[in-house]
């Protein structure tokens, strides 16, 4: 989408610096893709590595765990009502500072290009999951006409896929103003808008953040009552 | 009969809201209603965010023009591939589709304080004549550089100009870099000025809405602004992003008014703006002393091999440790300037074995404030630094040195400045700042020779005491 005919040296979509490349063989032979992030940034990432939880792939504690779970998916799957609904959670990068206000500049200041230096993350990612269509968190109304684009379809977009829109919102409020356990006890959240665009598939759930992955199970609920199979999800940060 | 009832053409909310300013919707809180009726009657303008022309785009809020920070998205508001600014977009986004608005209707007007100035400190000569100058160029609107040497005591010498701007009802912008800045600045000036409304603007803060005849701000913040400012005064004008950055200079003349005046501070000009107060096209005044009375201390250049091998080895340089060591001995709070945050960090376990207590500061460290009011209260005895901390610090005794001092990051402006930390409180007006170097760089003698010409300049005027 930039205009690079004229130009050598391209600006790191997350700090705007000029993306320095070392020139060795490899580069030129490899025809390596374009660095969309400088090395800089690109270390101020911390990717999410280790013994996971199974469901939600939070690095495991010693004291926060039941077997191969973490005590959150636990707790969740001990509840016949939530129990089974969300098969798996990847989360590519520990929520930190610097995630936190890349994040927060895309979504609240409406960065789009934001979308695009995370895209070959969520290319990379993508094969690694099983999914026959990817659907995306919807936006309210009036968040979607405030921001100008969804942020989950933009992560979807910009990484070169389609994405369906299976989900309505029933509630508007604001997540980040309620607690966890305000958020677990809600009753549905989302709405199925056309339950062919899911019966009998596989869903791949996008969406930027994974918090007390209570959006994302209720969007699976939803999902999977309405015929879907398996029901797994792949966000930025958590 | 019906009674006349006066009625105002139009909102003066909105007109105190608008005026000078350059908004977005978002930024604006008045119905669509109310802007539309105020648009069609011709009080209120509106100007396309992001503009193309000839294939190339150039955002209306803070003229940038790199056509690298523009970034083309599926709009969901304009409903088509819409090119915004990113060059400005923490400030909100500016697109294609959004416009900007300001007031076009009658000029706001602040009415006179009953007495404007409470300050009654006196000036030293050094500051009297940079004042008097200051109310010259505030009267005549005209262009100044106030050149003023680190400790001079430069805000001291706008009050008395400011206080002649808001009598005549003009609206006053005083704009700085940092935002440290505009929160140290922004109570002295209410103090000063009790009966005027001053604004304090940053990212984030609560007077951003507010309309007052004297506004302390952020150099980002004037993107918000056109055509408000009688008087606007930009301080450390050499510092970065200001002279980095020509869509901020292209704000400050859109933030003032087609006549207006200009006034410059700093202790170390660019040399373009020397250039032009030696051709007589810039208008400058001079406080060559620092209010004490006492000549600043001129740097001493000590040669001290190849640093950046011994530091390698592990070792710190034999000069530089006896520095550090005798001033530890001596209770003597030190800064150490270097020339990268890695060889810094690299060295900070050296600089620990000889001072357990010794810490480090840079950019991103999010505990900078802290450790900085830590060295002022003497909890700590050092800290090793990079040059983020070459203004604006303020520290009661103090010695300096600069390790690689003739590496490029030390320009004569940065290397001035850093000198500029050394001996500015009454109590302790001497102190020693020393230039550690494997070869002297040219900035390093120039940065020393700026200092021996502006204690010269103090003494010939009987600016000092001896």
């Amino acid at each position: 989408m930039f205009d690079l005919a004229n130009l050598n040296l391209r600006l790191c979509l997350l700090c705007d610096q000029e993306i320095t490349h070392k020139v060795s063989w490899k580069n030129v032979l490899m025809q390596e893709p374009e660095m969309l992030i400088c090395v800089e940034c690109f270390g101020k990432l911390d990717p999410i590595s280790g013994e996971l939880c199974q469901i939600c792939s939070r690095v495991l504690s010693a004291e926060f765990r039941r077997d191969t779970l973490c005590l959150d998916c636990h707790r969740w799957e001990q509840d016949p009502k939530w129990q089974g609904f969300l098969t798996e959670n990847r989360s590519l990068f520990h929520y930190n500072d610097f995630i936190k206000e890349s994040i927060a500049t895309f979504k609240y200041r409406g960065d789009y290009a934001i979308a695009e230096a995370f895209s070959s993350f969520i290319k990379d990612a993508l094969p690694k999951l099983a999914f026959d269509s990817i659907a995306i968190i919807p936006l309210s109304s009036e968040r979607l006409l405030e921001r100008g684009f969804n942020q989950a379809e933009a992560l979807v977009v910009t990484a070169g896929e389609t994405c369906i829109q299976p989900l309505t919102r029933i509630h508007s409020e604001k997540q980040s103003k309620k607690s966890r356990r305000d958020r677990i006890n809600l009753p549905q959240v989302f709405q199925i808008t056309d339950p062919e665009l899911v019966a009998g598939k596989k869903i791949l759930l996008l969406d930027d953040i994974y918090t007390t992955g209570s959006t994302l199970r209720h969007a699976a609920k939803a999902l999977k009552l309405a015929g879907a199979t398996e029901i797994r999800s792949l966000t930025l940060a958590r | 009969m019906i009674s006349p009832h006066v009625i105002t053409p139009y909102s003066s909310k909105l007109q105190h809201h608008l005026s000078g300013r350059f908004l977005l919707a978002a930024e604006i809180p008045f119905s669509l209603e109310l802007l539309t009726e105020h648009i069609e009657s011709g009080y209120v303008a509106t100007k396309v965010g992001v503009i193309r022309q000839n294939d190339k785009y150039r955002c209306s809020r803070c003229s940038n023009r790199n056509q690298q920070l523009f970034y083309t998205f599926p709009c969901n508001i304009c409903q088509k591939n819409c090119t915004y600014c990113r060059s400005c977009i923490m400030m909100g986004r500016v697109s294609e589709c959004a416009e900007l608005y300001s007031w076009t209707g009658p000029e706001l007007i602040f009415p006179m304080p009953p007495k404007g100035m409470a300050w009654d400190g006196t000036l030293s000569d050094g500051q009297k004549t940079a004042s008097d100058r200051v109310v010259a160029a505030v009267e005549q609107n005209e262009e100044v550089l106030v050149w003023a040497v680190c400790g001079a005591g430069k805000t001291e010498v706008l009050f008395k100009g400011i206080e002649t701007a808001i009598s005549s009802s003009k609206r006053v912008c005083i704009c700085t870099p940092r935002t440290d800045v505009v929160l140290e600045l922004a109570p002295r000036l209410k103090r000063a000025f009790p009966n005027v409304k001053v604004a304090a603007l940053y990212g984030g803060s609560e007077d951003r809405h507010v309309a007052a005849p004297l506004t302390v701000s952020t150099t980002h913040q004037l993107y918000r602004f056109a055509n408000a400012f009688d008087t606007i005064i930009i301080d450390e004008v050499d510092a970065f992003p200001y002279s980095m950055d020509t869509s901020l200079q292209q704000a400050v003349q859109k933030a003032k008014k087609q006549t207006s005046a200009t006034i410059y501070l700093t202790a170390t000009p660019s040399r373009k703006m020397q250039q032009e107060y030696r051709k007589g096209t810039l208008q400058a005044v001079t406080i060559p002393a620092r209010y004490h009375r006492k000549p600043i201390p001129v740097p001493m250049m000590k040669w001290s091999g190849n640093w950046q091998k011994q530091f390698q080895k592990k070792q710190i340089p034999p000069q530089i440790q006896s520095w550090v060591r005798n001033r530890i001995e001596r209770n003597i709070p030190i800064l150490l300037f270097f020339p990268s945050i890695q060889v810094m960090k690299e060295s900070l376990p050296l600089f620990q074995e000889i001072e357990p207590g010794l810490l480090a500061v840079y950019s991103e460290d999010p505990e900078r404030k802290e450790k900085v009011t830590q060295l002022r209260n003497g909890e700590v005895p050092g800290l090793l630094t990079t040059t983020i901390l070459e203004r604006g610090v303020t520290i009661h005794k103090l010695d300096v040195a600069v390790i690689g001092a003739e590496h490029q990051v030390f320009a004569e402006s940065a290397l001035v400045q850093i000198a500029g930390r050394v001996g500015r409180s009454a109590d302790h007006p001497t102190g020693t700042i020393t230039f550690f170097h494997y070869g002297k760089s040219e900035e390093m003698v120039k940065a020393v020779l700026h200092i021996e010409n502006m204690n010269r300049e103090a003494s010939k005027r009987g600016l000092l005491d001896v």
